[in-house]
């Protein structure tokens, strides 16, 4: 609690207005990033690398501030980091386990016959209404 | 305060961390299993269709910049609220959490008007596996906002009476881990096109 008590008289309104600042300004790049990608590809950069890094990357660097400064991780007890760690890495473990059989469609001995002919018919009826200035994916 | 009716939970600390705060954070590490499974689900399906970048393309980024910006802002007036309580001052800390119910409310009605253009649209729930996955990542984290704005108003109205002050930085933690969950469905669902 002390320890707690000397934290918050360090860390004053002002500090967490700042970080809130450094959020904000974060969110902002985060938002122009996709709409200023493609005007700043050079060489092997590509508008998507740039998409991803100003999206994701910074997606953790938010989510970094907020878990140290709001969630005050960096006095926590150690062990609490440790534990939400470990969370994060079964959802990485479940991934790696099911994913390639989400992302591929076929394998040595199997193929995902519904999941490739959806594929085929919704990049179809894309192209069709691309054409047509129609919009495929709303329900009718 | 009465003494007589804290709960065990309130002062015993067995783990050096205060019991209440201690199963906040259990919560967090099963929330984080939760979301995390969907999202990783979503991720996967994403990157397995190349259709499903038609079907991002029609989410609208200002409305989820807006509430990007509206949780930032109630998670800062939640570590305020903290911050008060710190310093004993249960009056400005229930001020805070009221601040930080409002932007749960803002938060709720842009989705609110959002939906509903979607919906009329015809961007329905069952549409197609990207908009399935929209509503019911979506949905499960504005479940998580209401239940933090009502758990707030009952620790607000404590607060406000200078009770169970300890209560304020736990129902924080919890809203800057729905915060953090928005950080990372907004460019899932808006960026990412």
């Amino acid at each position: 609690m002390a320890e707690h008590q000397e934290h918050a008289d360090d860390h004053g309104q002002a500090f967490y207005v700042k970080i809130w600042a450094i959020l904000l300004v974060l969110l902002i790049v985060s938002i122009l990033g996709p709409i200023l990608a493609p005007h700043m590809e050079i060489g092997f950069l590509k508008a998507w690398m740039i998409t991803l890094m100003t999206a994701f990357g910074i997606a953790v660097v938010k989510a970094y501030l907020v878990a140290a400064n709001f969630m005050h991780l960096n006095i926590e007890k150690r062990y609490i980091t440790y534990l939400l760690t470990t969370m994060l890495m079964l959802m990485l473990l479940f991934f790696a386990g099911v994913a390639p059989d989400v992302m591929r469609h076929e394998g040595q001995n199997w193929e995902n016959v519904a999941a490739e002919a959806e594929i085929e018919r919704a990049l179809k009826a894309e192209g069709a209404a691309a054409a047509h200035g129609e919009d495929p994916s709303a329900g009718h | 305060m009465s003494t007589m009716t804290r709960p065990i939970a309130t002062t015993r600390s067995a783990t050096g961390i205060p019991t209440g705060k201690l199963a906040v954070w259990w919560v967090i590490g099963s929330e984080i299993v939760i979301f995390g499974g969907l999202l990783a689900s979503y991720v996967m399906f994403r990157l397995g269709h190349p259709e499903w970048a038609e079907y991002a393309s029609h989410t609208n980024t200002w409305f989820g910049g807006a509430n990007t910006f509206v949780l930032l802002t109630s998670s800062l007036f939640a570590v305020l609220a903290h911050h008060a309580a710190e310093h004993g001052d249960g009056k400005t800390a229930a001020k805070w959490l009221l601040g930080t119910c409002a932007g749960g409310l803002v938060f709720l009605c842009i989705k609110a008007v959002e939906w509903t253009g979607e919906i009329q649209h015809g961007y329905t729930i069952t549409a197609n596996g990207f908009w399935s996955f929209y509503y019911t990542a979506a949905g499960i984290h504005a479940l998580h906002v209401i239940a933090g704005c009502i758990i707030m108003l009952i620790i607000a109205k404590q607060a406000w009476k200078g009770q169970e002050l300890q209560r304020v930085e736990l129902i924080g933690i919890y809203w800057h881990f729905v915060d953090i969950v928005w950080i990372f469905l907004f460019p899932l669902l808006y960026i990412a096109k």
